[in-house]
């Protein structure tokens, strides 16, 4: 029975290797596809149909191919204008014609993706085809590409040498397909000859070491990235927290306005300006600083400065503000998540191996959120502003005694964290969701980062939220994103129990009061 | 450490972030002695009192207590139970219950949950709380919230729970601080009258109030002890001095 | 010659307490029962189902905000994960009311439905012993009780504080809702338990039973404000309202924070496993939504709105909340979210006692103006 099946196989496999030879040998020169050929796609016999699609394939024209692409598609219509209907037979056919013409097709981002999908699926017939593909290829990226899938094609080849360059020269690869391929291949069950299992195997094992590399940088990068966001809705809480002592639990909800801020700036662009519909997000920049600052203000000036010194009923008054914030947000945008696309410059990403794809739009809010951290520095560290903050920080009374405004000091350092969590929800809107409700999961969080950085400390905020982001990430890869969050959790409480202050605490006999 | 000694602090040192509050600090204090500690601020005065009381603890360094008592692991409630009572600087009562109450909660008993949750105050602690009352001048305003106290009644009212716990040893830090005159007087009688039964460490910067106590005065200067003696020796000290003025 | 505990546990309740106690319990324990079950529904004086699980409801949540008063008003500890040990509660004993289902699932299995569908074939071990009425009693009075203690112990050991101790509460009720949203922890997921049907054999949705249900409630609740009150007229009661001012004089004095917060806080969670056992028989479900920041949350601003440290005014606030959702969320749904925001918001700036210290401000000045009268 498997015996049979591989002869079939074999056996069906030939005519394509004959199509592919002839197409390669003989690339014929520019013509509009024949009508009589293009007619006998609509025979009735399947036979006559592959032939058709064998004579269209040898022209290597991009006509053939659209035509062939109809045909795939079930849009190509016979004379009578009904639909030509293919059977499962002629579609292996078409399919395994439309892949190789697309190698040579002039486009290279079509050239790049039809290797792609080849190499997942070679076999040794392939080889040659592919080995001359390679040496008409020109761009370097596909033509590493190219070497590598006719290494996996030659990998079953028939002569044992051959199969065992195949494998050494496949130790470079950075693909988990070819791990597998490799893997494999190293078994006695796959490979009768010692020397290519040995061959392989030793390739298996580099690969693999590239792979797990290269996981290992993307989880980084995932912890990084989210710890940039953590990082973009603490920083705001840090400051506020740490001049006047309260949590302000409606700080969730800044994070959503300035995320609708940005809903807002798109809307505005498309309507008024679309051809510079892609710049709408600087614009937003601003924008969402300015309005979650106005909100701020507004929240420390009617509520939360008459609550001052009592902690607790500041966390249930601001609790009670962000409801009112949500349900705002829901009578005027609506109770559903809207929508917000990242401008073009944003989309895609960077590929760093062929198991890595780093998102554009993630690497543009590490910088970001780096943006926003130097601001913050000079701010606090380099300004008159930022001094009176720092000292109302450290000794209210103190600061209030050599005439620092502490009151107006309140206000602004409220504004500035407030502004700063609108920065945040900028970041937000270009990787979550945006709706009334989006703020909520991030107080927690936020505050778990203030309180393991040490409070009103800018540097042990960095560290602990790339620190939460990136073990939170690794915890979720082998335990699942729930796991993740109830680890950090408990480690966090037993963390408190050891530095009850935090990682960069101030100590000395002025830290409690 | 003399074989009378109630506090016995050998070459403790404590340091925060790099900053050495206390620096080898060592220091005798005998039974029934009352010793006054001054200082300049920074001088390690208070953490002095954190580290015997169990609020901060030491890097290095011995604390014995009752000679052979060492309370450097040991928790705030369990050294106070041994028998040392701590005023702050700042008078801290419990704003929100009576005076009585206050002086209740203070009395010296077994304090663990299960019999807080049974306790019934017997005639005797009654008197007891009443004689303490009369002491700190208190009777009148037994039943009134401690919250609503003057200032210097606040520091009378804390300086009577530290009496209801009948302790071995006193460290009272700025007992007299915004009292009037009239009261402080008053105070100094108070102290004289406890030492002897009591053992009392008073760190003040008053210095008519600690003529008028009159026992031995130590100078703390960079958490160590820069000169010790009667109060005329150390005042003429010459580095006690320059610490002082600065010279 | 000290009184006898009981007397002294008695007297803590004044006199005109136990007066209103028993009109409560005379009302609870016969008149409404009496008005539901036998006078024909038509009848003017008739008492509705709807009635009667709305109030059962609510006193459950009383219960919930007198143990939060215990907690909040007289420690001063505010905790956001209240909700957590009220689900706790609630799930132990919804496990009974699931295999009390028995047959009658939409699987007709033995196991419940949930864990038809995730193709279990037999009950996971922290479910044994399920079925058994008295072992489940058990779990509502331990795990909750437990579950606090343990983490108490961690984080009053390590003297959190304030702010600090309420968010931590608050990440904890989150992470336990996030971990029974799993279907895998084996509690019915997303949806959690319902169409339950039978207690101890008898039909869950018969008047006695609603009846009963209501009473035990109302006697639950009674009995809860009593031990309340002599807690906090206790020497106990005295020590926590010295740790609320005064932390660190308390220790100097030569008590242990820990132990004392440990017990109220554990107390705390017990009433509240009570009281959540109470009230998922009574409302039919119970779902991992119970164990959300927000429902906690609530739970405080019960208490603020009564008057903290009071005791009877977490059972007003209950009520007043509680009634107003009912009436809110089916008039102006829109407007619920900014009522009780502005409830928030209202009540801690203008009104930090409550209703309970506003009439007691009201009286003190109506008495000051009989007296200047002539």
């Amino acid at each position: 029975m498997k015996a049979g099946r591989a002869v079939f196989q074999t056996l069906a496999m030939i005519p394509r290797f004959f199509l592919l030879l002839m197409l390669l040998l003989g690339f014929a020169a520019h013509a509009a596809p024949d009508p009589a050929v293009v007619r006998q796609l609509a025979a009735e016999e399947s036979d006559d149909k592959i032939a058709a699609i064998h004579k269209l394939a040898l022209t290597a024209e991009p006509e053939a191919l659209a035509v062939l692409q109809q045909l795939a598609d079930g849009t190509l219509k016979d004379a009578k204008g009904e639909d030509i209907t293919i059977n499962n037979r002629v579609r292996r056919e078409l399919e395994g014609a439309l892949a190789v013409l697309k190698l040579i097709d002039p486009d290279a981002t079509v050239r790049f993706k039809a290797v792609k999908e080849i190499a997942s699926n070679v076999d040794a017939a392939m080889a040659p085809m592919l080995a001359r593909a390679r040496d008409r290829e020109t761009d370097a990226n596909i033509r590493a590409l190219l070497v590598e899938a006719h290494a996996l094609a030659t990998l079953k080849d028939a002569d044992p040498q051959i199969r065992i360059a195949a494998a050494k020269s496949l130790a470079t690869s950075a693909d988990p397909n070819t791990k597998a391929v490799l893997k494999a291949q190293s078994e006695p069950a796959n490979e009768a000859e010692t020397e290519v299992r040995r061959a392989a195997f030793q390739s298996y094992l580099a690969v693999e070491d590239r792979l797990t590399l290269a996981e290992t940088i993307g989880r980084i990068f995932s912890g990084l990235s989210l710890g940039s966001i953590l990082l973009l809705a603490a920083l705001g809480l840090a400051i506020t927290y740490g001049v006047m002592g309260v949590i302000n639990m409606a700080h969730g909800e800044l994070l959503m306005i300035g995320a609708y801020a940005t809903y807002a700036m798109q809307g505005l662009f498309r309507s008024q300006f679309p051809a510079h519909e892609d710049w709408y997000l600087l614009a937003a920049v601003p924008v969402a600083f300015f309005a979650a600052a106005v909100v701020g203000i507004l929240l420390e000036r009617t509520v939360i400065r008459w609550l001052y010194g009592r902690a607790l009923e500041t966390l249930l008054a601001t609790w009670g503000l962000s409801l009112m914030l949500i349900q705002a947000a829901r009578v005027i945008f609506g109770a559903q998540n809207v929508e917000v696309a990242n401008p073009s410059w944003m989309s895609g990403g960077l590929e760093i191996l062929p198991s890595i794809v780093l998102p554009l739009n993630r690497i543009v809010i590490v910088g970001f959120a780096l943006f926003v951290l130097a601001l913050v520095w000079v701010l606090m560290n380099r300004t008159r502003l930022g001094m009176f903050v720092r000292a109302v920080t450290q000794n209210r009374a103190m600061a209030g005694c050599v005439g620092v405004p502490t009151g107006r000091i309140d206000t602004v350092a409220f504004a500035l964290g407030a502004g700063i969590a609108g920065l945040g929800g900028v970041a937000l809107s270009q990787i979550a969701n945006v709706g009334p409700d989006m703020g909520q999961g991030y107080i927690v969080d936020s505050f778990m980062v203030v309180v393991l950085g040490g409070v009103g400390q800018l540097a042990g905020a960095v560290w602990a939220a790339l620190g939460l982001g990136i073990v939170t990430k690794f915890i979720e890869s082998w335990a699942g994103a729930v796991i993740a969050k109830i680890v950090v959790l408990v480690f966090i409480i037993m963390f408190i129990q050891k530095r009850p202050q935090g990682l960069f605490a101030l100590k000395g006999r002025f830290v409690e009061s | 450490m003399s074989a009378a000694s109630i506090l016995y602090l050998h070459e403790v040192t404590v340091s925060f972030d790099g900053f050495r509050a206390l620096n080898e600090l060592s220091l005798d204090i005998e039974v029934g002695e009352l010793r006054c500690i001054i200082g300049p601020n920074g001088a390690g005065k208070t953490t002095m009192m954190d580290v015997i009381t169990g609020k901060t603890r030491a890097d290095r360094g011995k604390v014995l207590f009752d000679q052979d008592i060492d309370v450097r692991r040991m928790s705030e409630a369990d050294i106070a139970h041994l028998g040392i009572g701590r005023k702050f600087q700042k008078p801290t009562v419990f704003e929100n219950l009576t005076v009585f109450e206050n002086l209740e909660l203070s009395m010296k008993m077994d304090k663990r949950v299960r019999t807080s949750l049974f306790a019934w105050l017997d005639g005797g602690a009654r008197d007891k709380i009443a004689d303490t009352l009369r002491l700190i001048r208190l009777d009148d305003d037994a039943e009134r919230q401690a919250g609503l106290l003057s200032h210097g009644q606040k520091q009378w009212l804390e300086i009577g729970m530290l009496l209801m716990q009948d302790p071995k040893l006193l460290l009272l830090d700025e007992p007299v601080a915004g009292m009037t005159d009239d009261e402080t007087a008053r105070t100094g009688e108070l102290f004289k009258s406890l030492a002897g039964r009591h053992s009392l460490v008073v760190v003040e910067h008053d210095m008519a109030f600690i003529a008028q106590l009159g026992g031995k005065v130590t100078v703390l200067h960079e958490g160590s002890v820069l000169a010790e003696g009667d109060l005329a020796t150390v005042q003429n000290d010459q580095r006690v001095v320059e610490v002082y003025l600065g010279r | 010659m000290p009184k006898p505990f009981i007397v002294r546990f008695i007297g803590a309740t004044p006199t005109q307490g136990w007066l209103a106690i028993a009109a409560v319990a005379a009302i609870t324990l016969v008149l409404l029962p009496a008005l539901h079950l036998l006078l024909p529904a038509d009848s003017s004086f008739h008492v509705s189902a709807y009635v009667i699980t709305l109030v059962g409801k609510i006193m459950c949540y009383a219960i919930v905000a007198v143990a939060m008063d215990l907690i909040w008003g007289y420690t001063g500890i505010l905790s956001l994960g209240h909700g957590l040990f009220f689900a706790l509660g609630g799930y132990a004993f919804g496990m009974y009311l699931m295999r009390q289902i028995g047959r009658d699932g939409s699987n007709q299995s033995d196991l419940p439905d949930f864990m038809v569908f995730l193709d279990w074939k037999q009950l996971p071990w922290y479910w044994t012993g399920s079925d058994s009425f008295l072992w489940v009693i058990f779990l509502v009075l331990v795990v909750p009780a437990l579950a606090a203690l343990v983490f108490g112990f961690f984080a009053f050991r390590s003297r959190i504080k304030g702010v600090y101790f309420s968010i931590i509460t608050q990440a904890l009720t989150f992470a336990a809702m996030l971990f029974f949203f799993r279907n895998e922890t084996g509690f019915g997921g997303n949806n959690g338990f319902t169409d339950f049907k039978r207690i101890l054999g008898y039909s869950i949705t018969s008047p006695e039973m609603r009846v009963s249900l209501f009473a035990l409630t109302a006697l639950m609740l009674l009995a809860t404000l009593v031990l309340g009150r002599y807690l906090v007229t206790s020497k106990l009661g005295r020590v926590l309202a010295a740790i609320r001012d005064a932390e660190s004089r308390v220790m100097f004095i030569g008590y242990n924070p820990l132990y004392y917060k440990l017990f109220i806080w554990t107390l705390s969670a017990l009433l509240c496993g009570i009281a959540g056992a109470l009230y998922v028989p009574q409302v039919g479900i119970i779902n991992p939504g119970e164990m959300s920041p927000a429902n906690s949350i609530e739970i405080a601003i019960w208490v603020a709105v009564g008057g903290r440290a009071t005791l009877i005014g977490p059972v007003l606030g209950a009520f007043i909340v509680n009634l107003a959702k009912s009436f809110f969320t089916v008039a102006f749904p829109e407007y619920w979210l900014f009522f009780l925001g502005a409830l928030f918001v209202g009540v801690t700036l203008w009104l930090p006692d409550g209703v309970v210290g506003l009439w007691r401000k009201l009286r003190e000045r109506h008495q000051a103006a009989a007296k200047d009268a002539p």
